[in-house]
């Protein structure tokens, strides 16, 4: 198995769409890895639609800093409209990661956010999600983009993963759904 | 993953998750309690065992903390293995049943998930609530991680039930940043556990002895109310070696081991930071990094807070130049926090002994990030290279000026 150094992760959705859940799902796909974690979220006065922030680090030595993640390498953003309401390349290292839920080019969102250095992925994991599971629920095909953009594993125990733990809980058509939303995205992403 | 003879199974789990099964593990009779901020995922998930029918135990719907305490109280007497959890306010409400329970001598555990009192009213983690209960005459445990807050629960049941402890028992960890985390740990098969707490035989109860009816909570005046506490203080004093039996029988167990507190990277140490919960995780990890630029900094991490170990702390800091203690709770109107206010108190008759100064960190649930743990070790070399004096004040870490 690579060796997998103290990677910290930060997550910003809206209520609803799944962040928390994403960050559970990446932890525990990581447990399956016998890598070790932490997943947790900002806990606030958070209600659907608010901007809110989920955190994990991934590492393959057990983790023991237990402080907020200030300087994370890679950012998640779920919902493209936080890019003008959250900063949030806040403290985000320079040679970082920053994968947007966008149907713009990386290029666009560079230009829009004036961002220099660092490397951009987008995908529009939205309308990923309305074709395959049938609703805008974007955390699933993300998972599939940050897996592309980072290369933190192979996909496919991102997606086996996804089978075994959803195989509790859902039909067999959610579930392959989930699985196909995240072979897409992670295909689709583009990357600048 | 430690070597056993046991059997364990890694889960990716919250601190509260974890707690929970160790108290579907553990079974017990009657569990009384009342949800709370950050607490309740605790009794959500154990009301869930509970109606599933994986348990035994008579769960008890409250209308307050206040009677949480009042029905552990009664099924603890009557002659039950009692558990309850709260939080903050809950405590506070706890507050009059506290010391009830523990001149009772009852054994009951509650897992309490630090968070700041009121006011003003905050959900986040700080020690103030149990702090602001430490000489009620239970014993308290503090976790740094999921693990610690999963194995000090089955831990707990053992020591508060011991024949010569008879105490409650409250078990620590930080709310949200250890109670919501998820976390990798290790979790023991049920009937290891099961096998491990054993049953509870009470010497004296009404379930088990009709026979032999004892008097509970009776009126004590001048004439008898000081020798009962007085057995109170015995007792107590007495448990620190139940507790370290205990601990190292779980160790036989689970392959990990406790101790009244952990002396990491302290043996060659010039300066150390005495601290406890989730914070010792961060200093460990600072510690890593500010040894490999050559400092020498260790950190005494408390696990067991009552009964205080002041002997076994004096001897393992006495050798030291300068130490930091870390409070994250303030005791306004004296010297500084009481991990702070005891340590130094411990440290006082002995021959030799290190400069020491308060920090007060994290209160409310601010973060408490390495860079406040740098500062306090940067604060302790100064005082070793006498560019400083120890600071009489406490120092509020993270404060906003």
């Amino acid at each position: 198995m690579a060796e997998v150094k103290l990677t910290e992760i930060r997550w910003h959705a809206r209520g609803g769409q799944g962040a928390v859940t994403a960050a559970k799902l990446l932890a525990e796909t990581a447990l399956s890895q016998g890598r070790y974690f932490q997943a947790f979220p900002e806990y606030g006065p958070e209600r659907m639609g608010a901007p809110i922030q989920a955190f994990t680090r991934i590492s393959s030595e057990p983790i023991h800093i237990r402080s907020s993640i200030a300087n994370p390498e890679i950012v998640v953003v779920l919902d493209p409209t936080l890019l003008k309401a959250v900063d949030v390349t806040s403290g985000m290292h320079e040679d970082g990661v920053l994968i947007v839920n966008t149907d713009d080019e990386p290029k666009a969102i560079r230009k829009a956010m004036g961002l220099k250095g660092r490397t951009i992925f987008t995908v529009n994991a939205t309308r990923i999600a309305q074709e395959t599971i049938g609703r805008p629920i974007p955390n699933t095909p993300m998972m599939g983009a940050l897996v592309k953009a980072t290369d933190m594993m192979p996909i496919e125990n991102l997606t086996d993963y996804v089978r075994k733990s959803f195989g509790k809980k859902f039909s067999e058509e959610i579930i392959e759904g989930n699985v196909r939303a995240v072979e897409r995205a992670y295909a689709e992403v583009k990357a600048e | 993953m430690a070597k056993t003879a046991t059997k364990q199974k890694i889960v990716a789990m919250t601190g509260n998750a974890g707690c929970a099964l160790a108290m579907k593990q553990i079974n017990p009779d009657v569990v009384a309690a009342y949800p709370i901020t950050p607490q309740t995922t605790i009794v959500e998930e154990f009301a869930n065992y509970v109606a599933n029918g994986v348990v035994d135990t008579e769960y008890i719907n409250v209308e307050s903390e206040h009677s949480a305490m009042s029905a552990c109280i009664g099924a603890s007497a009557a002659g039950a293995r009692v558990m309850t959890s709260t939080s903050s306010q809950g405590l506070a409400l706890m507050w009059e049943e506290l010391s009830i329970a523990s001149s009772l001598r009852l054994p009951i555990v509650m897992q309490t998930v630090n968070r700041a009192l009121s006011g003003p009213i905050n959900i986040h983690c700080d020690h103030s609530d149990s702090m602001g209960a430490r000489d009620m005459g239970w014993i308290h445990l503090f976790a740094e991680t999921a693990q610690e807050a999963y194995d000090n629960t089955i831990m707990a049941i053992k020591i508060a039930e011991h024949k010569d402890v008879r105490l409650p028992v409250m078990s620590m960890h930080d709310g949200f940043i250890t109670s919501h985390a998820i976390d990798r740990f290790e979790v023991l098969d049920d009937a290891d556990v099961k096998k491990f707490v054993g049953d509870y035989m009470p010497k004296h109860s009404l379930l088990y002895n009709p026979n032999e009816p004892v008097t509970f909570g009776p009126f004590a005046m001048p004439a008898f109310y000081y020798e009962q506490r007085k057995q109170l203080r015995v007792a107590i004093d007495g448990s620190k070696d139940i507790v370290m039996k205990v601990t190292d029988d779980f160790a036989k167990l689970s392959g990990r081991q406790y101790g009244l507190f952990e002396e990491y990277r302290l043996d060659d140490a010039d300066v150390a930071i005495v601290v406890l919960g989730s914070t010792a995780g961060t200093t460990r990890y600072v510690i890593d990094a500010m040894r490999a630029q050559g400092v020498k900094v260790g950190m005494l991490k408390l696990r067991v807070f009552r009964p205080f170990p002041a002997e076994e702390i004096a001897q393992a800091l006495s050798k030291l130049k300068a130490v930091g203690v870390m409070d994250r709770s303030d005791t306004v109107g004296t010297l500084g926090g009481p991990v702070y206010v005891e340590t130094k108190a411990a440290l006082y008759n002995s021959k030799q002994r290190p400069a020491m100064q308060g920090y007060v960190y994290g209160l409310g649930g601010r973060d408490t990030g390495p860079d406040q743990i740098e500062t306090v070790i940067g604060d302790l070399v100064k005082v070793v290279k006498g560019e400083e004096s120890p600071r009489e004040a406490v120092t509020l870490l993270g404060v906003k000026e």
